[in-house]
């Protein structure tokens, strides 16, 4: 079957079997920022922005997305100008294997999106689903507080 | 103790070298550019914990359009090896193939299927048939070497390839032990003896990257594997010695690793990539689900110990008995050299005067474990700071107070160094660097150790406890790390190293160090790690090794290439080389003449004297200097729930000169985190059958931001003059404190002892009599 996506700004049709989930097709595209983790919706690894909302792409039918706008990190940045959750996540030292990063970065923007001055409590909350094993989240969530006080300004 | 250096680039917290690339979602995982016409591999796993295989019938799965090859032990070579990733030959024993007659654990390999997606591959492992001969399994270590238990490894191929001892008809898979002076009347001395029994759990890992290798045909009677792999040489030795092919056939990568924590420091799946690469001709992708990374990959050793101590009134050391029954599962990765660090990490920390210590790893039909963070010290220091907190008490000392007077001083050594190493005798060492008693000092203020306890109310109790801890840096005598250097026409050089970065920062506190020494900014240094065509040797991303012992390689190696430097310089100068330095980019002469970094190499590679400026160098150490720790928290029980929480912890680390502080960090802050949901919850639960039944996230819980205490590092700055700029290691020593911390806080809350982990509700309850 035929879906119809805006992704990352671009109207795209992608072909994908009835039965496969959102991140396989996103991977297949190219996104390779989409990262699979479990497979099964529980570490967050896959969090892409679903019309805004941060969502785990495992658990979305790759059909479940047509006619949405999606946002994968690709899109957040560019090296030359990079993000700036990116650029906090880098400052803070709160990027080790980076393999959660993409994931962690999209579901700190959907918060930062919806609630600009956000508390320590609801950056753990954000993030909840997110699991990384390196870091410990200390300096994930100092950066993404950063972040939203840059945004502010 | 601290000799004040000032650095330009060592000691800053210099953003990490390839940060940006991965916040910017780069394909630089080894999932990420799968090449055209790529195979998809499963495996089919045992349904047994025990049982031969008596027939296997493929060829329906052979039949299924889409699948390229199905591999099984009828037609593939029988090499018996161990799949842990360390250098030859192995301390571990050879009880492993890449596929046998028998199955030894729910989850042990039996077939392989390589097709054209996972879907087809999985349809056709679901037409193999396998007739097994399902035999008693052996499933509680405390009974593996009971006479007439089932034997495990009863093929006659099995052996140890070093001289230490091995007996496989009675499931012992590796033993240690050692005696210091007369223990038995060193506790007959004693005022005051414990003797305690302590039990530990199977926990994982968990990296969020499961283990994942992808190979692909040269066409030149070569492959390339790119794997997620903290040893890159060990996995083209190890795969060449499995494939029965010489190891310049085999180009192994190092891509961008999502985690290991010592679960790959081992050869899981890359043997089967590479078998079915050749024998398809076909580039071949392999990566474990969340569920299989469960199951088959590696774990902690689970660990019986039981510790006996004596000690005098005055809070004097007499004895020490030490023994520990170590859980390897159904292979021996790393059984002996985990068993080995249980002693060797964990009682030199003390002066005790008199030392038993004894280990047996044996096999039984669960889970393999192999390296992980820690390492044997996570275990037995949860042993051993447990029961000094205990004795402390028994004899009216603050626990504080009895460490400080007991811990091991600078200058001092301790017999059990030269007694154990990593699987033969140690490396008799002296300790030149220690900064235990700041960490002891800051970490006691910081947690507030001698305020006033507040008062409890209600059911929730609040209570502090404390631990002391120490790792070491390398393996001294074995371990091998190199570094080569080379310049470019910009003044910037191209580093690289066999070490593997494993999202560590590795690269960048190496590129900090080369940095350093060629008196340029970290931009200018380009660090390739690692690649087994390209890059030098280095046994890879563990022991604690990487920033002490390859570090030093590559401070050696940018020592070379600076000498070669200045010596152009001085000839562009016109003034003698001992004249010249490096710094900021330039080669200056004492009377304040320079040039830049630039010319030096463009002179260097077109115009006078021409070649390139470069160097290689290598490094293995003599000594394994421990970075020491002390660790703090605060927590709450819940009296009526038996949840115990954790509201503040405070780790205080001596690392040495922290290479790059804000890595170190990172580095205490995990393996801490790691080991509160290790402390807390993270645990293996088995059927009677022997499987695991909670192989998912959702029901292998591990710690996330909600749960998250409040943590606080301080690092506590020596100088180790056998490191690069003085550093030692910093990556494990964290993990090992949480078991015992919160253990103590808890008897300090609550006045009940916890000497088995996870501290479940359930256990806590248990404890408190309301069970």
């Amino acid at each position: 079957m035929d879906i119809h996506v805006n992704i990352n700004g671009q109207a795209v049709a992608w072909r994908a079997n009835p039965g496969e989930n959102l991140l396989d097709v996103l991977r297949r595209e190219g996104f390779a920022s989409v990262k699979r983790g479990c497979n099964q919706g529980d570490c967050g690894a896959c969090t892409i922005l679903v019309d805004g909302t941060a969502q785990r792409a495992c658990l979305l039918l790759a059909g479940q997305a047509e006619g949405r706008s999606l946002v994968t990190v690709e899109a957040l940045g560019t090296p030359a100008e990079p993000h700036v959750l990116q650029q906090a996540v880098v400052e803070h030292g709160a990027v080790q294997c980076g393999f959660c990063t993409p994931g962690m970065l999209l579901s700190a923007k959907a918060l930062l999106d919806e609630n600009p001055s956000p508390t320590y409590a609801d950056v753990c909350a954000a993030l909840d689903g997110n699991l990384c094993r390196c870091t410990g989240y200390k300096k994930i969530i100092e950066a993404v507080l950063d972040a939203s006080g840059r945004l502010r300004k | 103790m601290t000799r004040k250096r000032s650095f330009k680039v060592v000691g800053h917290s210099v953003a990490k070298v390839d940060s940006m690339a991965l916040a910017l979602g780069g394909p630089l995982f080894c999932a990420d550019r799968l090449p055209r016409g790529c195979l998809y591999v499963r495996v089919l796993r045992s349904p047994h914990a025990h049982a031969r295989i008596l027939s296997i019938d493929t060829s329906r799965a052979e039949s299924v359009e889409g699948v390229a090859a199905v591999i099984h032990h009828g037609n593939v070579p029988r090499v018996m090896r161990t799949t842990a990733g360390q250098g030859a030959p192995e301390p571990s024993p050879y009880d492993f193939t890449t596929f046998d007659r028998k199955v030894r654990f729910v989850g042990d390999r039996v077939a392989a299927v390589a097709a054209e997606t996972e879907a087809v591959a999985e349809k056709a492992l679901s037409l193999i048939r396998v007739e097994y001969q399902v035999l008693e399994p052996v499933l509680d270590p405390r009974r593996a070497m009971e006479k007439g238990a089932p034997r495990i490894h009863d093929e006659p191929d099995a052996r140890a390839v070093i001289p230490v001892p091995y007996e496989p008809e009675r499931n012992l898979a590796a033993h240690v032990d050692m005696q210091v002076g007369d223990v038995e009347n060193g506790f007959k001395q004693a005022d005051v003896v414990l003797d305690r029994e302590y039990v530990c759990q199977y926990a994982q890992h968990t990296p969020i990257e499961t283990h994942c290798a992808l190979g692909e045909p040269l066409f030149n009677g070569r492959i390339r594997i790119t794997t997620s792999t903290q040893v890159p040489f060990h996995v083209r030795r190890i795969v060449a010695q499995a494939l029965e092919i010489p190891v310049s056939r085999i180009h192994v990568v190092k891509p961008r690793i999502g985690g290991g924590f010592g679960a790959k420091q081992e050869v899981l799946i890359e043997d089967i990539v590479a078998l079915l690469t050749l024998r398809t001709g076909r580039p071949v992708y392999f990566e474990l689900s969340r569920g299989e990374e469960f199951i088959s990959s590696r774990t902690r050793h689970s660990m019986v110990i039981k510790l006996k101590t004596g000690v005098l009134k005055n809070g004097t050391l007499t004895a020490v008995d030490l023994d520990v029954l170590s859980n390897t599962g159904a292979y021996g990765s790393h059984a002996l050299t985990v068993a080995c660090n249980c002693g060797s990490k964990v009682l030199p920390l003390y002066r005790w005067p008199r030392i038993r210590f004894a280990a047996d790893a044996v096999y039984t039909n669960l889970p393999v474990a192999g390296a992980y963070r820690g390492y044997g010290a996570t275990q037995a220091s949860f042993a051993m700071e447990i029961q000094l907190d205990e004795m402390a008490r028994a004899i009216g000392m603050d626990p504080v107070d009895f460490r400080l007077m007991n811990h091991i001083r600078k200058g001092e050594t301790s017999p059990v160094f030269a007694a154990l190493g990593e699987g033969g005798e140690g490396v008799e060492q002296k300790i030149d660097s220690i900064g235990l008693q700041r960490c002891i000092q800051l970490g006691t203020k910081a947690i507030g150790w001698k305020r006033k306890r507040r008062a409890d109310r209600g059911p929730v109790k609040r209570g502090l406890g404390m631990a002391c801890l120490m790792q070491g840096s390398s393996i001294p005598g074995v371990d091998m790390g190199s570094a080569f250097i080379k310049m470019n026409e910009d003044g910037s050089f191209n580093l690289l190293v066999g070490a593997a970065d494993l999202g560590t920062g590795s690269d960048t506190v190496l590129a900090q160090i080369a940095a350093e020494v060629l008196g340029v900014e970290v931009s200018k240094i380009l660090v390739r790690s690692s690649d087994t065509d390209v890059t030098p040797f280095d046994v890879g991303a563990y022991a604690s090794s990487t920033t002490y012992l390859s570090g030093e390689a590559v401070r050696k190696a940018a020592a070379d290439v600076a000498a070669q430097i200045r010596k152009e310089a001085a000839g562009m100068l016109d003034v003698p080389v001992r004249s010249v330095r490096l710094k900021d980019g330039r080669a200056v002469a004492q009377n304040g003449e320079s040039v830049t970094l630039s010319a030096v190499a463009l002179r260097s590679l077109y115009e006078e004297n021409q070649r390139q400026i470069a160097a290689t160098a290598s490094h293995i150490t003599k000594k394994s200097p421990p970075p020491f720790s002390a660790h703090f928290a605060e927590v709450e029980v819940d009296t009526e729930t038996g949840l115990i929480r954790v509201i503040r912890y405070v780790a205080a680390v001596d690392c040495g000169t922290a290479i790059n502080p804000a890595l170190a960090e990172g580095q205490v802050e995990g393996a801490v985190l790691n080991g509160i949901s290790y402390a807390l919850c993270e645990e293996f639960l088995f059927d009677q059958k022997g499987r695991m039944r909670n192989n998912s996230f959702r029901e292998y819980k591990i710690f996330c931001t909600r749960d998250l205490p409040e943590i606080q590092t301080i690092l506590v700055p020596t100088y180790e003059p056998t490191g690069p700029f003085g550093a030692k290691s910093v990556s494990e020593i964290g993990i090992n404190g949480p078991l015992p911390v919160i253990s103590n806080a808890v008897f300090d809350a609550v006045g009940v002892r916890l000497r088995e982990a996870p501290y479940t509700p359930e256990r806590v309850l248990s404890a408190l009599g309301k069970l």
